[in-house]
């Protein structure tokens, strides 16, 4: 027989007595230390319910608090207590009480009969590795750690800075060049014997003593030294979180688990029950013999991490509200406001909705109700057409609308005439494309029939709101895609325009347009405007417009000339 | 300061505390079985009054979830709500027929049960028409979750109330004792809700769902509250200040990431909408007992009493929870 297993235990005995059971059964040797720290009777109902096995031994106890050296001094001797007690053993896998083997024992041992000189040990110089949290890499070698990490973590990092301030280091012994890995490893009887009989280890583990977490990274640099075929991975599936804590698998991951191929995988929950009735009685024979892959299931891992630290871009909700320094303000999709088309063109958003393929909203913003495209009065994610709602939060209403309707890119007119809450919010969104015809807010005043001394006012007003929102689009805060026109050079060629923004907004359809929307009646507009001015008001966003009847050039035509 | 503000909410919880502790005498034990409570237990405290109809799968669904006591104040009952708490094995009751509103909508009668018998337990503190739900609740009972909470430092679990609600009148839905209250509560508005963080004590206030959208469309503020947490692992001088919307010290409504990252949190399927909800809102608009400024809420009672139909075209039907979490209600962080 080639494998032995060296199990450290703390919690949850009871599984692992079924896993070291499972193991000595099928004639691999088992060593248990259990950390000093668990008490009498439950350390004695484990040698109890192992009682009846000959191939089971338990090691001398060590306190193994996480990140310091009892967890190294109870593998250096468990290790001992296995390569003496078990002559024909030559790999040594270690595996902690909440592992559970995925694969049948005699396919791991068959594995490593094909492969009798190869260490499998994760160990990755200091400068290559990714996965250490906290930022100290090279610098558990160097600096000195006797604060507790979980129950001092003030102390321990003032210490760290301290050390880091004064220069302090420690020499690391002549010889050693710092390795770290995952800390569950299979090493072969020769180099194992070698890391434990070699006569310097003294000195080695009064260094290493010291080190932060040496159980990942004692074996795993001293192995560099005495092993001859080193394989630097972990056969022990073992995933972790951003945090650098282990993952916890449950009954749910049972064909995650199958799908990995691994030999052993950790940490289990100890209630998962069908995940150790599955892989313990035997049920997950069957398999053919490939090769460990554990980059099958590392996307769904990662994915989390993501999940956990970045999240869903635009989403606002119970459990993620970044502040203002975090994205807050940002939606989840790209969309498009339009200032002053709709007052250029007839029918504007039909024809948008048509020629762009997107849900084209009319003022979404003006002030008796939501204008929702087709004139929904309850639209996606059960938004309400209820102004006085959008009101009371408008940030949280186009954030909310942009989310409902992910996939599907929103188009809404905006203007003077809106509540102007949400100006801000809008420019600074990256994903707000803004178009704006300024001074456009005029046409409908010019075919108005009212007395011209309301209109005089009412010009001023629009005038007065438009160019405040001009001025936070023109802020250097703006993140949007802003383009601005004044109404004279839109309507001197407004084909241009639409193209790019058509083209922008559904880049792949990439067609020339061919409809053009018809563009409204400006006859007599430049008298209009003057007459403004003749009353006192200075019209400045609509541009130059030749006062009298003559009209630009494209205006005279209904539709603008299209060069195909 | 941040020093005086600390002080504040220190005073404020201590007052909590001493208010259920002047108010004890109005509950009464009426079974008692909280010698059994383990070490390790769960905890489920509730305030009822006359939900025998709920109760039955109310408290099915937490056995599942592997709560190992309930401890129940039964707010004068005339439905029979004691007798069938009363045969429970797993459920102390209490029993007051003091004031509702008088004691914080019963936070006071739970706040001095929790500070006897929740310390040091993770407790639950739910209303009998919450159902919680979270990511892989169906494959990880609450033992599994507050683990992972532990292990994760945390000590407190959010979880918003989403409200349930029937396609027609909401009278004209049948529903009996026992019965899955989403068989007859399917829908649900998913994308409405607003949020907004409160300074005070860095609580979420979140609102909106069916309730705003249809009742408060003209007055959004009063909208009720969707924010709770309701998972505590207790210790003695913790109070809920607000239902269980939020809680003192401040630091256990930090169940929110405001980094961009997302945290572990799930949803409570609010079950309120039942058929006998349209019944309940008549008595409830009499007694007067559960808002705090209960006259502006005249109009909410009067249009529940009509049997409106919630339903819209752009309601959602519920279809577990990974659809929750994929609509953005609740989130599983890193949990996986």
């Amino acid at each position: 027989m080639s494998v032995g297993f060296v199990m450290l235990c703390h919690t949850a005995l009871d599984r692992a007595a079924e896993v070291a059971r499972h193991w000595a059964e099928r004639d691999c040797p088992v060593v248990i230390h259990v950390d000093a720290r668990v008490k009498a009777p439950a350390y004695d109902g484990l040698v109890r319910a192992l009682g009846d096995l000959g191939n089971v031994r338990f090691s001398g106890r060590y306190a193994c608090e996480w990140g310091t050296w009892g967890i190294v001094a109870a593998t250096q001797e468990a290790s001992s207590v296995m390569l003496k007690a078990f002559p024909e053993v030559r790999h040594v896998y270690l595996a902690s009480g909440s592992c559970l083997p995925l694969r049948p024992v005699e396919e791991l041992v068959a594995y490593l009969d094909s492969r009798p000189r190869v260490d499998f040990i994760e160990s990755v110089t200091t400068q290559d590795v990714g996965w250490t949290v906290g930022g100290l890499n090279v610098e558990r070698f160097t600096l000195r750690f006797p604060f507790s990490w979980r129950k001092h973590r003030a102390l321990f990092d003032g210490y760290v800075r301290l050390q880091r301030r004064v220069g302090f280091r420690r020499r690391v012994p002549s010889g050693l060049v710092p390795h770290l890995g995952s800390q569950w490893w299979c090493l072969t009887r020769r180099t194992l014997s070698a890391i434990l009989d070699n006569p310097e280890r003294g000195e080695i583990d009064r260094y290493f003593r010291k080190v932060w977490i040496p159980d990942e990274s004692y074996f795993q640099t001293m192995v560099r030294k005495f092993s001859t075929s080193v394989e630097s991975r972990s056969l022990t599936l073992s995933k972790f979180d951003y945090q650098g804590k282990p993952h916890i698998f449950y009954d749910d991951h049972l064909q995650l688990l199958r799908r990995s191929d691994c030999f052993v995988a950790r940490k289990m929950w100890p209630q998962a029950d069908k995940l150790y009735d599955t892989f313990l009685l035997g049920k997950g024979a069957g398999q053919v013999a490939a090769e460990p892959n554990p980059g099958k299931i590392d996307r769904l891992f990662s994915k989390a991490v993501e999940r956990r630290t970045k999240g869903r871009t635009g989403l606002y909700m119970q459990s993620r509200f970044p502040n203002k320094q975090w994205g807050h303000g940002r939606t989840a999709a790209p969309y498009s406001v339009f200032e002053g088309f709709s007052e250029v063109f007839e029918n504007f958003e039909a024809w948008l909705g048509k020629v762009a393929g997107t849900r084209a909203h009319g003022h979404l913003f003006a002030p008796d109700r939501v204008e929702f495209a087709g004139g929904e009065t309850v639209f996606s994610g059960a938004l309400s057409d209820s102004a006085a709602l959008r009101d009371y939060a408008p940030k949280n209403f186009l954030s909310n609308l942009i989310w409902n309707t992910r996939g599907e890119r929103q188009c809404f007119q905006f203007g003077p005439n809106d509540v102007q809450d949400c100006s801000e919010m809008l420019a600074g969104d990256p994903n707000a494309q803004i178009s704006v015809i300024s001074g456009a807010w005029s046409i409908p005043l010019f075919h108005s029939n009212q007395n011209f001394g309301d209109i005089r006012r009412e010009a001023a007003r629009l005038q007065k709101i438009e160019s405040d929102h001009l001025a936070i689009l023109r802020s250097h805060n703006a993140k949007a895609r802003i383009r601005i026109w004044t109404l004279a050079e839109f309507v001197e060629n407004p084909m241009e325009p639409l193209q790019s923004i058509v083209d922008e907004i559904s880049p792949r359809s990439l067609r020339r347009l061919t409809e053009a929307p018809t563009l409204t009646d400006l006859k007599g507009f430049g008298q209009f405007l003057q007459n403004l001015r003749n009353q006192g008001m200075q019209p400045v966003l609509m541009g130059d417009f030749p006062a009298g009847e003559t009209v630009p050039t494209a205006l005279r035509r209904g539709r603008p000339y299209l060069v195909k | 300061m941040a020093v005086w503000r600390a002080y504040r909410l220190r005073l404020r919880r201590r007052a909590f505390l001493l208010r259920a502790w002047r108010k004890r005498g109005e509950v009464r034990a009426v079974t008692d079985r909280t010698g059994e409570i383990g070490s390790n237990a769960i905890l489920a405290f509730v305030t009822v009054r006359n939900e025998a109809v709920r109760l039955p799968y109310f408290l099915q669904h937490y056995r599942k979830l592997g709560v190992n006591h309930f401890l129940i104040v039964d707010n004068a009952s005339t439905d029979g709500t004691l007798v069938l708490l009363q045969g429970q094995a797993d459920v102390s009751v209490w029993q007051t027929s003091g004031g509702y509103k008088a004691s914080r909508f019963g936070l006071d009668w739970l706040t001095g049960l929790m500070r006897r018998h929740g310390a040091g337990h993770w407790c639950l503190t739910l209303d009998a028409d919450e159902l919680l739900v979270y990511p892989h609740w169906e494959t990880r009972p609450l033992r599994a979750l507050t683990e992972h909470l532990e292990d994760q430092g945390r000590d407190s679990f959010g979880a918003m109330m989403l409200d349930m609600y029937p396609k027609g009148p909401l009278a004209a839905q049948r529903y009996a004792a026992g019965q899955d209250p989403l068989e007859v509560l399917p829908w649900f508005d998913s994308g409405n809700h607003v949020v907004q963080v409160q300074p005070k004590m860095r609580n979420l206030w979140i609102q909106g769902g069916v309730r705003a959208r249809v009742f408060f469309g003209v007055e959004p503020r009063r909208a009720p509250t969707l924010n709770k947490v309701p998972l505590v692992h207790w210790r003695k001088g913790y109070a809920y200040v607000n239902s269980t919307h939020a809680i003192l010290p401040a630091r256990l409504n930090a169940v929110f990431d405001e980094m961009g990252g997302e945290v572990l949190s799930g949803i409570l399927l609010h079950t309120k909408f039942l058929p006998e909800v349209v019944e309940k809102s008549a008595e409830e608009r009499q007694r007067r007992e559960h808002f705090a400024n209960s006259a502006l809420y005249d109009a909410y009672y009067a249009n529940l009493i009509t049997s409106p139909d919630l339903w819209s075209p752009a309601s959602c039907r519920y279809d577990g929870w990974r659809q929750l979490e994929a609509l953005g209600l609740m989130s599983r962080g890193g949990w996986v």
